[in-house]
This record gives C-alpha cells, structure tokens and sequence, in this order.
C-alpha cells in the first residue's frame, strides 16, 4: 500500500493534490471533484491522461478506474493518447466554415504534416477540428493551448503555428 | 422612449470588473433591494416580468422558481448554465467576461429567492479567460461582503463557485449538466423528477442560463414593469442579446428589445457580407429550423418564430449568403450532433448518425432519389422519443432542409454535388 502510494504521488504531484484538497469544502460529495482534478492532472502530466494517471486520479478520489477512464472518454477535453506540446482546436462548425475554417484545416495539415489528431514529427503540435466554441463574431478562430486566435486568414494561422516552440 | 441598453451597459467598462467599478456604476442595488423584500415577493416580481429562459427552452423564469420547494430538510442549489455550446451563441461569454457581477448579483438574488446558499456556475471548458474573469470577481465579491457569511450585512449566507467543464455540448442539458456537475458522464436524466425538486446532489436545485440570470439584476432594479413593457407582448418581454454572425459585414452580440425582425438585426450589423443576397438564416442555433428570404419580418421573439416552425432558441442567428451551399451547411450541423449525442437512447445514437452518414452521401455527390426518401423517413423518427431534446435540435436543420431547401437538394443529386464551384473564402490573391 505504501509503495502504491508513493508510486501514485509521483504521478499525481503533491500540489495538483493539495489543490484538489482546497476544494472538497465546496461539494458534498468527493465524486464532484473528478473533472476539477483531472484537468489538473492533465495539465500536470503534459496534456494528456495515461493508463497510471488515470489510475492515479482513481485512487486519490477513491473512486473506480473504470469510471474514471470512463469519464475522461466521454469529454472532448480530456485526452487518453498522447498529443503534442501544444494542442491546436479549429472550429469548423457552421459559422466558422461559413468564412473559411476548411480552408485553415488544410493548413494545418500543410503545416504540421500530419493528419488531424497525431502528433508532428517534432511533438510540437497536435491539432483537431472542433466543434463551437463561441466565438463565431470572430470566425474563423482557433484554440492554441488556453488562447482564442480569432479573426484568422490562411496566412495569419501560418505565423501563429511557426511561432510555437 | 429610446430603447436603453442595460445588459451590455458595462461592456467597454474595464472598471465594472471589480466590485467597486461595479457598484460605483448603480451595481448590486438591485441586490439590496431584493434582500429588503420577503423571497416569495422576489419569486412574485420575476414571475410578472415574464421572463422566459435565455439558453434555449424559453421556460418562464419565476415559474420554474416556484416549483421549489419553500420548506425542504436538504440544502437547495443554483447552478448557473453557462456551458454555452449551442453553435452559433457567444453571447454569454461576453456577458461573463466584461461583466462578471452583473451575473454574481443575479446568482445571490436568486438564491436568497429560493432559499438557496451556494450557486454552482457550471461554464464550459473552453472559456478558460471568462473562468478566470469569473473566480477573480467571486474573489473580490467575498472581499467586499457580497459574498460569504453574511451578504450585504444582512445575515444571509451566500457561496459562489466556479466549476468548469470539459467539453460535451449535451451539459448544456440541465440534468446532463448536473450529471457533470457531480463529476460523471454527462447523459440526462429521467424527468420526473425535476431538478426543482431533486436536482444537484439530490437536492431542489434552480437552473438558470448566464443572460436570464443578468437579467434578474435588472428586474429587481427597475421592477417587473419596466421588462414587462420591453417586447411585443406579454408572452414575450425583455432585452435581449442577439448573437450574429455567418455572412454579414460586422458580426457581433447586439442588444435589442425582443422581438425585433431579422431585417432589422441585419441592418444593425451593417447588412449582408459584400452586399450579397440572402439565401438562408439560422435564428436560434444550430437546434432552430433555417428560414429563408420570404421569412426576414418574423419578429425573432419566442411564440413569433415558433409560429414560423421555428423557434428563438439562444437567439444565435446565423447568415447564409447566396453562395452557400445549403446541404453542406446542414451536413456540418448533422455531424455536429452526431458527434455530441451522448449515446443513451437509440433513437438519437443512431438517428443523428443516419442523418449525417445520408447527407454525407448526398453533398459528396453520391446520393440518389432512395438516398432523399430515407433522410425524409428517417426524420421524424429522431426526436421527441428520447429522454432529452438532443434528438428534436438535431431534426431541426434537416426538416427545414428537406421543406425549404428540395430543389437544391435534387440539384446536388442530379448534378454530382453543389452545380456552384465550393466556394473559398479567402481570396488567394489577397494574402500577402
């Protein structure tokens, strides 16, 4: 059990943990804190959940794996496979391809060398079509990690992309 | 008299960020004014200023307020909807982010009108700027004694917190959201019961959008009367945010009262993209029925656009030029749904893929007059047997597609897909 625990802690670092703890007063129950850790733990574990962290996370909450792995399937911002260093979201739902997403999807794919959802050859960047995400004043736009890049042309999405370390 | 805009009034008013700025602009009067009158009062005034629902249902607000038990051995909930994900709406994002208090008040006002003492904002993931606007305001409300113990002073104890999600258009469902809430997968529950009565953790819970929460702010400000006198008629009454974007020349979140018509949206946001002619419009998110150019003096308010077969939604209109293609338009909403069904009921699995999968063969050029006779046959059969209304939104686009939009589907059948070469939107010339 020791082991286990130390294992886990290498896995789930201490302040994600302590984090974590700072909110149970909010929820009376512990199951309402799996979204608020697993973003924390995928952020942690460089942006995605592995087999060990989700385990990890199951543990820590006393809750089933399965569940947790469940649940980290089902929301389109948890990622169960490996991404890049920085994770690009493209809306292309009506609005945004109304003024021109598809055109920035064949881009990125120009850009990176990949298709949607695998990792560029130097693991800098992984990238994905997604659905709305409310900023269709500005369309077309992107998500970079945390940033909306709104307003996009074919051209700006390039120096955006090249920028990334 | 002029029409006065009062939820975007802080928009361009950096100070109103923090709880000084705030009050310094009349905020949180309205506040201390709900607070001086008994909470059955408050339920009363919402309820005869006939607000109805922002997010999409257009439920009466002080109704559903009043379906809450008053005596009741559990603790009783807000949770605040602003997991905005209908596409085409970003109008609560600009509410949460340029003025996170005018939302915080609305959240205590209905708390201490229900007997509630923690509200749950449930915001989508994604806004990950408008979270962090939201947690620094609620930071500075508990500083200033809005929050916490003992709200303005008057013994009534108030929390706020934030929660965010993760990405799943169907938490914008409210027991899908409450599901998540609770930290599993978000797939709607059974009704009855209703969250009034066993809502978040098994407790009576009210479920308000971002902007009909705003809008509570205002009605105990300036009263049930002055809302009431907004709007066409009583059914229908209030300000009103309007999302609009697609092909028009200044796209954007245009206040106005509601029930204005789609002309006169148009001509506010500065007319259609280049002066080209109108082919189709969405009035209420990808759920709502597109109407076409006969369809542009339907005042976009509630009873009005239900009328014309389609409804206000979360008043997210989207604008389709001449040049688009109506089928490929309608595919990206069917794969959209598709995508976002949460697999409980099969009606809606397998229906909104059918949809999509058909309408995929249709715009590829692969489609054939069977192809049209089963999208037609497999319509009806997607919604209103489900336990949500996942499967009805996502009817929507593709009713109106087959009822408006037949003799350019039979031109993608004929033709091998849409007769116009796809349009680009950048001109390749253009770039430098």
């Amino acid at each position: 059990m020791t082991n286990h625990a130390t294992a886990d802690h290498s896995i789930l670092p201490e302040s994600v943990r302590t984090e974590i703890d700072a909110l149970r007063p909010r929820y009376p129950t512990t199951e309402a804190l799996l979204l608020p850790t697993l973003h924390r733990a995928q952020r942690a574990a460089g942006g995605w959940l592995s087999p060990e962290t989700i385990v990890a996370v199951a543990d820590f909450l006393e809750l089933p794996p399965a569940k947790v792995a469940a649940v980290v399937s089902f929301y389109d911002m948890f990622h169960d496979h490996p991404v890049g260093r920085h994770r690009i979201r493209l809306c292309t739902n009506l609005s945004c391809q109304l003024r021109g997403a598809e055109e920035l999807l064949e881009v990125l794919g120009e850009e990176f060398g990949v298709g949607e959802d695998e990792v560029s050859a130097d693991g800098r960047c992984s990238y994905v079509q997604f659905e709305c995400l409310g900023s269709c004043d500005t369309a077309p736009m992107m998500m970079v990690d945390d940033e909306y890049h709104e307003n996009l042309t074919p051209e700006r999405v390039r120096q955006i992309v090249r920028a990334l370390d | 008299m002029a029409f006065e805009k009062v939820l975007t009034r802080n928009v361009g008013h950096p100070e109103a960020l923090g709880v000084r700025g705030y009050r310094d602009r009349g905020g949180y009067d309205a506040l201390a004014r709900a607070l001086r009158m008994a909470p059955e009062e408050v339920v009363e005034e919402v309820k005869r200023s006939g607000l109805r629902g922002r997010g999409g249902a257009g439920f009466p607000c002080g109704m559903k307020w009043s379906f809450v038990p008053r005596q009741h051995p559990k603790p009783k909930y807000i949770v605040c909807n602003a997991d905005e994900s209908e596409p085409g709406t970003f109008k609560d994002r600009l509410l949460m982010e340029n003025d996170p208090h005018q939302l915080l008040e609305g959240c205590v006002i209905a708390g201490w009108a229900v007997g509630a003492n923690t509200t749950y904002i449930y915001i989508r993931g994604e806004y990950t700027k408008a979270a962090r606007i939201l947690e620094e305001a609620v930071r500075d409300a508990y500083a200033s004694g809005v929050l916490g113990e003992n709200v303005l002073g008057t013994g009534f104890r108030h929390d706020i917190h934030v929660h965010r999600g993760a990405g799943a258009y169907i938490c914008g469902e409210e027991t899908g959201l409450l599901e998540s809430l609770e930290g599993r997968l978000g797939q709607p529950r059974v009704k009855p019961p209703f969250p009034a009565v066993v809502g978040a953790f098994g407790c009576p819970t009210v479920i308000n959008n971002v902007e009909t929460l705003c809008c509570v702010t205002h009605i105990l400000q300036r009263g049930a009367d002055w809302f009431k006198g907004i709007g066409p008629d009583e059914r229908n009454t209030g300000p009103k945010l309007y999302a609009i974007s697609g092909h028009v020349e200044r796209p954007g979140t245009y206040e106005y009262p509601l029930g204005i018509t789609f002309r006169e949206l148009l001509e506010g946001c500065g007319g259609m993209y280049k002066g080209r002619g109108l082919k189709a419009y969405i009035p209420g998110g990808a759920s709502a029925p597109m109407l076409g150019v006969n369809d542009q003096e339907i005042p976009l308010a509630f009873d009005h656009l239900a009328r014309a077969g389609s409804m206000l939604g979360s008043a997210a209109v989207i604008v389709m030029d001449e040049t688009t293609c109506v089928v490929r338009a309608t595919l990206r909403l069917s794969r959209f749904f598709a995508h976002e069904s949460c697999g409980q009921c099969t009606p809606c699995r397998e229906g909104t893929n059918w949809m999509a999968k058909i309408l995929t063969r249709i715009e590829s050029g692969k489609g054939t007059e069977a192809d049209l006779d089963l999208l037609a046959s497999v319509v009806p059969n997607v919604g209103g047997i489900s336990l949500c209304a996942l499967g009805d939104a996502a009817q929507g686009p593709v009713k109106s597609l087959l009822a408006k939009f037949g003799d350019e589907i039979r031109d993608n059948l004929r033709h091998g897909r849409y007769p116009l070469p796809r349009q680009r939107f950048f001109d390749p010339g253009a770039a430098s």
